[in-house]
């Protein structure tokens, strides 16, 4: 079937793309200007020349560059991604335990964009040009202008601060809990709000455009109720664009992460990735721009999926 | 069926007659009105749009202030005397002898409007100042980011083929990156600093110009007046820049006039972590940075609220401003809506 | 009682160019089982008269005036909920762009079915059955299969079976059919009007077909409203029409039509274009392009009037009428075309559809 092979089509195109994408990670941290030894022990006058060579032979740093790329990317496949030299821990165990904080605060924000735009949209584009459309147009731009890590501040501000009705940091406890959802809240929202009024001005243009569809007039000939109509049939036409912007929103929502979690002090892969950055822990550095490049890859391939599901012109070519 | 009609014939049906008579009224088809060119008609449009206007204005108040917020030297020569911020905004107030009274975090008040901030600084002088970092990087990063995004989408959507398949190839490992967290990397390399960050964002933020303006050539190149240039022999890279181009340019300039908030997020967003200036530097980013502290400790004592929200505010009012001209320009040119969604976010 | 009457129909758009009034004062009337044609070229206000009779009009559109009066009852009158009863149900609708009419991300067979299980009382298997049998009788082929088929899986022809179906689907009394076979091809063109035709006959349906193309209505239709700028410019029997048309507009548009063994002449199309219904020219609307036209035609606009006797017509009961001030008696100079009609293509007796008219030979003096 026509769906089976689309899938397959895109999978296989995947694997160029991730070839490419650990080929980018790997020369911006090893092709940018400054020496690597000079990252890690920086100007310490207490390190010889010799011990600096040292250093480089020891880590590999003196082969040729497509070697260390070899070399990084057979040890990544099987997990090993070095340690971080300040605390000597294995990359691969950092990433275990931060991914699946950062993957709970996106799935949030993702859900908290979806909860908020779908409706909105519709309700801008079926009263396009009304009242209530200005003021959630109003809204939305509000929602894309404004710095998400201002934001995150300004909701502890209020809500932590004055209204006090959380803690300003979240208490440890096992994530995936209902008491952990209270405090995914704010960092949530911050995440997903720019998302979310991007998405309500797709929704609501989309909408909107495919409302002037002869398909919705035929819809109304047919004498189905206005819901029907706009539910049924604009609804899912819209939805599809919907899914092609998709990968384009996670990218911003695993950029916000990075933020975000910096803000409300939350145990993820952003918050580690600046650390890495201000501690200069190279291997840190690669192994977490390579996940998250690993991940909008998958988040295009799902969107891809979605779009393949909503849309039979692509699925029976 | 209409060509079997065989039998029926007019006579005296004389279409001739009336392009040989004068008009009987003063009605006319208005055909003709069609003129005035599109970007004449795009301007106008633009200065009818009064929310765009106000974002214009804000926008350009807000550089104004930037720029005349304290005087400019180059190489050791004044060239911009003016000075509307009151206080110099990296002098730590309490340490002159004729601000001893000055105090860290002090409220606003009449002498200092928003407060002072950790270290004893005239929040109100930072606040004017700060702009002249993320605005300035901004604007920079837009132009030199759509310059190269427009003649590497140009080459790839003229060329086709196999030079467009490679191409693409690599504009899709871009996109499989967020742009602040290439930025982040980039930064990590290169260290902080004006034309790091300028370079930081640079370096892969034209690959959006590239796949959007690629999308708009293929469509023009159907037009048959680029056949016919090339016909006529017109060298490649003439009828790229002569003929494709403009026609191909206005949603390009559509994302740029939205994509310069975007940069100016992205900037405050690195001064705020803390790696894209050096501490102190008062750009509002970096000003919001230390406010983190402020926030975690409370809720004993004060809370310095001023401190955070007036640098934040500020980012916000700019990005708004700049939002709104984005929106007009869009309306005005009348592009696709489209164009305007995938700006804004990853911030 | 007629099926349906159209009495005084005015609908506006109220756009920022300024009011469109795209249709103006409308009358007219359908049988039960009539093939009731409206034709004019495109701009005229006929897609908006469509709608308006299933009160689809959207903003910034709105139905200004008068009555639609649909088995006795008048539609401007329903509530929304009533109104939907009939859509569908005993009024149905053929778009001219089957492609789009359809909506791409549901099988044909739902989209069919939607309509029955809306406004039937049926169950599921009953209303996929009657589906199917749908799709047969409008002549496509292995409708079981079918059934679950996209509509970018069929050809523009097929499509327009599927929404000749959709229209036929609760058995109405009214098809509105609006400019049906504009976007298919001649020879698809001929088999959709044959299809239109004998599905009208079988299922006892009245339609009200919408086209630009004289030739179309020749085929179908009984009677003819001719359509300019939003008004009626002539009303008159098929054969009335294209043997003794009154109006300088039906006039034009009839030698537009291409003649056998003429096709490489060029068209006499009629001067100029439609005009911009925001503003139209004083007088007579067609003025600007009418060969005929004179000052008095600037100044007066005629009415519907009986070309006999140059009385005012009003009303949906008008059977022959023209809006010209030739049958005023306020032209000088007056109208002198003719109609010819030539036995030369002996062969050709069908030439004009089903119409069945005694073949007059040599004038027919106006
Ligand atoms: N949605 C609309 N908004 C504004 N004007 C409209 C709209 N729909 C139709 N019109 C106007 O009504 C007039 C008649 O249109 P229409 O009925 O579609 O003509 P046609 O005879 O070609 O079907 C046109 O001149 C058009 O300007
Ligand atoms: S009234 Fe005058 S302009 Fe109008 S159709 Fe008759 S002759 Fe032509
Ligand atoms: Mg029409």
């Amino acid at each position: 079937m026509g769906f089976r092979r689309f899938i397959l089509k895109r999978l296989l195109a995947v694997v160029p793309i991730l070839f490419g994408v650990s080929i980018i990670t790997f020369a911006l941290v090893y092709l940018t200007p400054g020496d690597p030894v000079d990252l890690m022990v920086g100007m310490n006058p207490h390190v010889s020349a010799a011990d600096r060579a040292r250093i480089r032979a020891d880590l590999g740093l003196d082969a040729p560059v497509y070697v260390q790329y070899y070399r990084w990317m057979i040890n990544g496949l099987q997990g090993d991604f070095g340690i971080v030299y300040a605390s000597n821990r294995e990359v691969s165990e950092i990433i275990v335990t931060r991914l699946p904080e950062t993957v709970a605060l996106g799935i949030f924000g993702w859900v908290f964009a979806l909860l908020i735009a779908i409706p909105t949209g519709i309700y801008a584009a079926v009263n396009k040009d009304r009242a209530g459309d200005h003021v959630s147009r109003f809204i939305a731009l509000f929602g894309i202008s404004i710095p998400n890590f201002w934001l995150g501040l300004m909701l502890i501000l209020v809500f932590a601060l004055w209204l006090d009705w959380w803690s300003v940091l979240a208490p440890r406890e096992p994530l995936y809990s209902t008491s952990m959802l209270w405090y995914l809240i704010l960092p949530g929202v911050t995440i997903g709000t720019a998302a979310s009024a991007i998405l309500m001005r797709i929704m609501r243009s989309s909408m909107a455009e495919e409302m002037n569809k002869d398909y919705v007039t035929a819809a109304r000939a047919k004498g189905l109720p206005e819901r029907t109509v706009i539910l049924k049939h604009v609804l899912r036409n819209s939805l599809i664009s919907v899914t092609t912007v998709a990968a384009f929103l996670t990218a911003g929502i695993l950029a916000g992460s990075v933020v975000v979690e910096v803000v409300f002090n939350w145990p993820g892969l952003g918050r580690e990735l600046v650390n890495a950055v201000v501690g200069r822990e190279v291997n840190l550095i690669l192994a977490i721009t390579l996940f998250t490049g690993i991940a909008l890859v998958i988040a295009n391939l799902l969107a891809d999926i979605a779009y393949a599901v909503l849309d039979p012109r692509i699925r029976y070519d | 069926m209409s060509t079997q009609r065989g039998r029926i014939r007019i006579t005296g049906f004389d279409p001739q007659a009336v392009e040989d008579r004068d008009p009987l009224s003063e009605w006319t088809d208005y055909e003709g009105t069609e003129t005035e060119g599109r970007w004449v008609r795009a301007a106008r449009n633009f200065r009818r749009n009064r929310v765009a206007m106000f974002g214009l204005v804000v926008v350009l108040l807000m550089a104004f202030v930037a720029a005349f917020s304290r005087p400019v030297e180059v190489w050791g020569v004044v060239v911009q005397p003016f000075s509307l911020a009151p206080y110099d905004p990296r002098t730590i107030l309490y340490l002159q002898p004729d601000y001893a009274h000055v105090g860290r975090y002090d409220p606003p008040s009449l002498a200092h409007p928003m407060g002072t901030d950790g270290s004893g600084r005239d929040l109100f002088s930072r606040v004017l100042v700060g702009g002249r970092y993320s605005v300035s990087i901004g604007f920079i990063v837009v132009t030199i980011t759509a310059t190269v995004g427009i003649v590497y989408g140009s080459i790839s959507g003229y060329y086709g083929g196999i030079v467009d398949e490679v191409m693409m190839r690599i504009l899709d490992v871009i996109f499989a990156f967020p742009g602040l967290v290439l930025a982040l990397v980039l930064v990590a390399m290169l260290g902080g600093g004006y034309w790091q960050l300028v370079a930081a964002f640079t370096i892969f933020g034209w690959a959006s110009y590239g796949r959007l303006i690629r999308g708009e050539i293929l469509k023009v190149k159907e037009n048959e007046y680029v056949m016919a240039a090339k016909a006529l022999g017109a060298r490649d890279r003439s009828v790229i820049f002569r003929h494709i181009v403009p026609n191909a340019i206005t949603p390009v300039i559509v994302q740029a006039s939205l994509s310069v908030g975007t940069v100016v997020i992205g900037v405050a967003a690195l001064g705020f972590l803390g790696i894209g200036f050096e501490p102190g530097t008062p750009e509002w980013g970096t000003m919001l940075d230390q406010t983190l502290e402020t926030l975690v400790q409370g809720p004993g004592g004060r809370i310095p609220w001023w401190a955070t929200i007036y640098p934040g505010l500020a980012i916000f009012l700019f990005v708004m401003a700049m939002n709104l001209v984005g929106d007009g320009i869009n309306d005005a040119l009348d592009a696709q809506e489209d164009v305007a969604m995938t700006q804004g976010g990853g911030g | 009682m007629a099926l349906l009457e159209v009495n005084d129909l005015t609908v506006k758009f109220y756009t920022g160019e300024g009011v469109v009034t795209a249709v103006d004062g409308l009358d007219y009337r359908i049988e039960r089982g009539e093939k009731f044609g409206i034709v004019g070229e495109s701009g005229a206000g006929k897609s908006v008269t469509a709608l308006s009779l299933l009160r689809l009009i959207e903003n910034p559109g709105q139905i200004e005036r008068g009555e639609i009066i649909f088995k006795g009852q008048n539609l401007l009158e329903m509530t929304d909920e009533e109104v939907r009863r009939v859509r569908g149900n005993e009024m149905a609708m053929i778009f001219q762009d089957a492609q789009s009419a359809l909506n791409p991300v549901y099988t044909v067979g739902d989209q069919i079915a939607e309509a029955i299980r809306h406004h039937m009382d049926l169950p599921d298997s009953e209303v996929r059955e009657r589906t199917i049998q749908l799709l047969d009788s409008v002549g496509i082929p292995e409708p079981e299969t079918r059934y679950s088929d996209y509509p970018h899986q069929f050809s523009g022809g097929m499509q327009q079976r599927v929404i000749i179906a959709m229209a036929l689907s609760c058995d109405p009394d009214l098809i509105i059919a609006d400019e049906p076979t504009t976007a298919l091809d001649v020879t698809i063109e001929a088999k959709i009007l044959d299809l239109l035709e004998n599905l009208a006959e079988e299922f006892d349906t009245a339609i009200q077909l919408i086209t630009h193309d004289l030739g179309v209505i020749a085929e179908v239709c009984d009677r003819v409203m001719v359509m300019y700028a939003g008004k009626p410019v002539e009303k008159a029997t098929v054969e009335e029409l294209y043997y003794d048309p009154k109006h300088p507009y039906t006039v034009g548009l009839m030698s537009a039509i291409p003649r056998v063994g003429e096709r490489s002449h060029r068209l006499q199309t009629i001067p100029g274009t439609m005009p911009d219904l925001v503003e139209l020219p004083s007088g007579c609307s067609f003025h600007p392009r009418c060969p005929y036209a004179e000052e008095a035609c600037t100044r007066t606009q005629p009415p519907l009037l009986d070309p006999e006797t140059g009385e005012p017509l009003t009303g949906s009961g008008v059977e022959r009428g023209a809006a010209c001030l030739e049958y005023s008696g306020e032209l000088v100079r007056g109208l002198d075309f003719q109609v010819t009609v030539d036995d030369v293509l002996g062969d050709e007796a069908d030439a004009i559809g089903d119409v069945d008219v005694a073949t007059t030979e040599g004038e027919l003096d106006d």
